[in-house]
């Protein structure tokens, strides 16, 4: 709760609109992608801002998702899929071949497109990754859930079912609870991939909230395939097209006065 | 009604009738095996079936030794069996993949869970039975733990390659080791499943008599201790059916009906097992 307050106190003047410039949490440079032959991501070069939101967006298969999931090095679980390059993180290039991973992906948290609940109660599912890295007594971690839930607007809703599994929750309320999860272990960024295209338009407006909150605390990077979403959550965005990234600029600059001739085709639906 | 439809409607009753009439002649033979056993084996189920021992030729008893017997090797080579299998399902679906040790393993497992029950009976009578020159309680279990093994081995690795890769990349996500992923959340997920297989292999070694033949051989007292011969229902049921004694062939029957129960019962609890764990 502290560090929120205070983030509160010391940047009073943050609002959607007007944005004091933020040193950058991590810095992508000349970073290649490959699936086997197939060359996926083609030297993309960006800074991810910190305290902002950065949405990426594109037509299907462009290379967002795969350039999310190079954040937390998620593609190093499958083989066959390699990148190159750089990608700068709390002072460590995170390509580097020996990135703790564990460790990289606790302070990288990740929401994915389809909820996946873990086969346990909404209680632990949180506690889950905070047991991880944490040594917490019984006390501490029942206050560490609440915040959590409370942070995912889920509190109300989940706090006289927790002991019930989180499967049995309805689609929107298991995302929101794997947000709280990944909130839960006070990730440094946090990567959510498409979090609301399984979700009706309810649960996807109490999302973009959240992301609206979050933001205070963390640095979040989004993959959407709605641009109106991007639009309406995030201070950056991202153009991507065949693997490239064609255009990076704050977001109302892009959407109003895109500077290539390909972001404004798209935006405007004339081509994607 | 044009031919072509008229043809199609012929084609459909035909098929229609033809299935049905081959489900019934599965059924009718089903059914009679069914029938016959409880006609002759519900006669002698008594009381007296569980107190008394296996008796001597020509005089009444029951079949307690054996149930016993049975329930014991059974159950040391179900915990024997059940570490083993799902450990090495572990290592197929979620390390090995697709290297040569796991291809290999695969390909044996196969051949290990199609080969018959007799050779898997031989194989542990030349290696156990005839060094230490003596049947056993003990080596009835290895040798059905043999034959339960492979089943084990094949349903936790199909269940853990059902978990969506999604929820182990979310594991993986906040930062979990490997080794937590698998216990705390894909075996979890699949729990209800790999129960089944162990349940289903359960029932499947209370059934087998050859390889209880060459291993746990019989006893004709009550014995607990595992390093000795050791009565076992299908080894009774096999000495006594081929008897010319009429109390020993009713207690033969008896017998089957029991392992029949028994393996009916576990087989209606491995599936509710496996529906509840598949609703939640």
């Amino acid at each position: 709760m502290n560090n929120m307050e205070t983030s509160l106190v010391s940047r009073p003047e943050v609002t959607a609109s007007a944005l004091p410039p933020s040193p950058p949490k991590m810095t992508i440079r000349k970073l290649d992608f490959h699936y086997g032959k197939f060359h996926a991501l083609k030297d993309v070069n960006l800074d991810i801002a910190e305290r902002r939101v950065t949405a990426f967006i594109g037509p299907s298969g462009c290379g967002k998702s795969t350039l999310l999931r190079t954040f937390n090095r998620m593609y190093s679980l499958y083989p066959g899929q390699r990148a190159t390059g750089e990608i700068h993180f709390n002072g460590h290039n995170i390509l580097d071949a020996g990135t703790d991973l564990n460790m990289l992906r606790a302070k990288v948290g990740m929401v994915f497109q389809k909820p996946t609940p873990f086969p346990m109660s909404i209680y632990d599912n949180i506690a889950f990754g905070v047991s991880l890295y944490e040594n917490l007594g019984q006390r501490e971690m029942d206050e560490r859930v609440e915040w959590a839930l409370t942070k995912a607007a889920m509190w109300t809703e989940a706090k006289d079912i927790l002991k019930q599994s989180g499967m049995a929750l309805s689609g929107g309320q298991q995302q929101r609870l794997c947000i709280a999860r990944a909130v839960a272990v006070k990730p440094d960024v946090l990567l959510l991939d498409e979090p609301t295209s399984a979700l009706d338009p309810i649960s996807t407006a109490k999302i973009e909230e959240l992301i609206t909150e979050l933001k205070e605390d963390y640095t979040i990077a989004i993959v959407t395939h709605n641009m109106q979403q991007a639009a309406r959550v995030s201070d950056f965005t991202a153009y991507m097209y065949l693997g490239e990234l064609i255009e990076f600029s704050e977001t109302d600059q892009l959407f109003l006065k895109p500077k290539r001739k390909e972001t404004e085709d798209y935006i405007t639906g004339r081509f994607g | 009604m044009n031919n072509l439809y008229r043809r199609r409607l012929f084609v459909n009753r035909f098929n229609l009738v033809a299935s049905l009439g081959t489900m019934a002649f599965g059924m009718t033979f089903l059914i009679w095996i069914l029938a016959i056993l409880f006609y002759r084996g519900f006669e002698t189920l008594s009381p007296s079936l569980f107190t008394q021992m296996t008796p001597p030729p020509g005089s009444a008893g029951g079949l307690a030794n054996a149930i016993f017997g049975s329930v014991v090797i059974v159950g040391a080579a179900t915990f024997i069996s059940t570490p083993i299998g799902i450990l090495a399902g572990i290592y197929l679906a979620e390390y090995g993949k697709s290297g040569w040790i796991a291809r290999a393993t695969r390909f044996i497992n196969d051949i290990l869970l199609s080969a018959p029950s007799i050779v898997i009976g031989l194989f542990i009578y030349t290696v156990y039975v005839a060094r230490v020159q003596h049947f056993s309680g003990w080596a009835g279990s290895f040798a059905l733990a043999l034959i339960a093994i492979p089943v084990v081995v094949r349903t936790t690795e199909n269940m853990l390659q059902l978990v969506p890769s999604s929820l182990r990349e979310a594991a993986v996500a906040l930062g979990a080791p490997m080794w937590k992923v698998i216990l705390m959340v894909t075996l979890k997920a699949v729990r209800g499943g790999v129960i089944t297989g162990i349940l289903l292999a359960v029932a499947r070694m209370s059934g087998e008599t050859a390889p209880l033949l060459f291993t746990a051989l019989n006893n004709q007292f009550w014995s607990t201790d595992m390093s000795k011969p050791m009565a076992n229902l299908p080894v009774a049921i096999f000495q006594f059916a081929l008897s010319p004694f009429q109390e020993w062939q009713d207690l033969a029957w008896a017998g089957a009906l029991l392992i029949t129960l028994t393996v009916l019962v576990i087989n209606i609890l491995a599936r509710s097992v496996f529906k509840q764990a598949s609703v939640r």
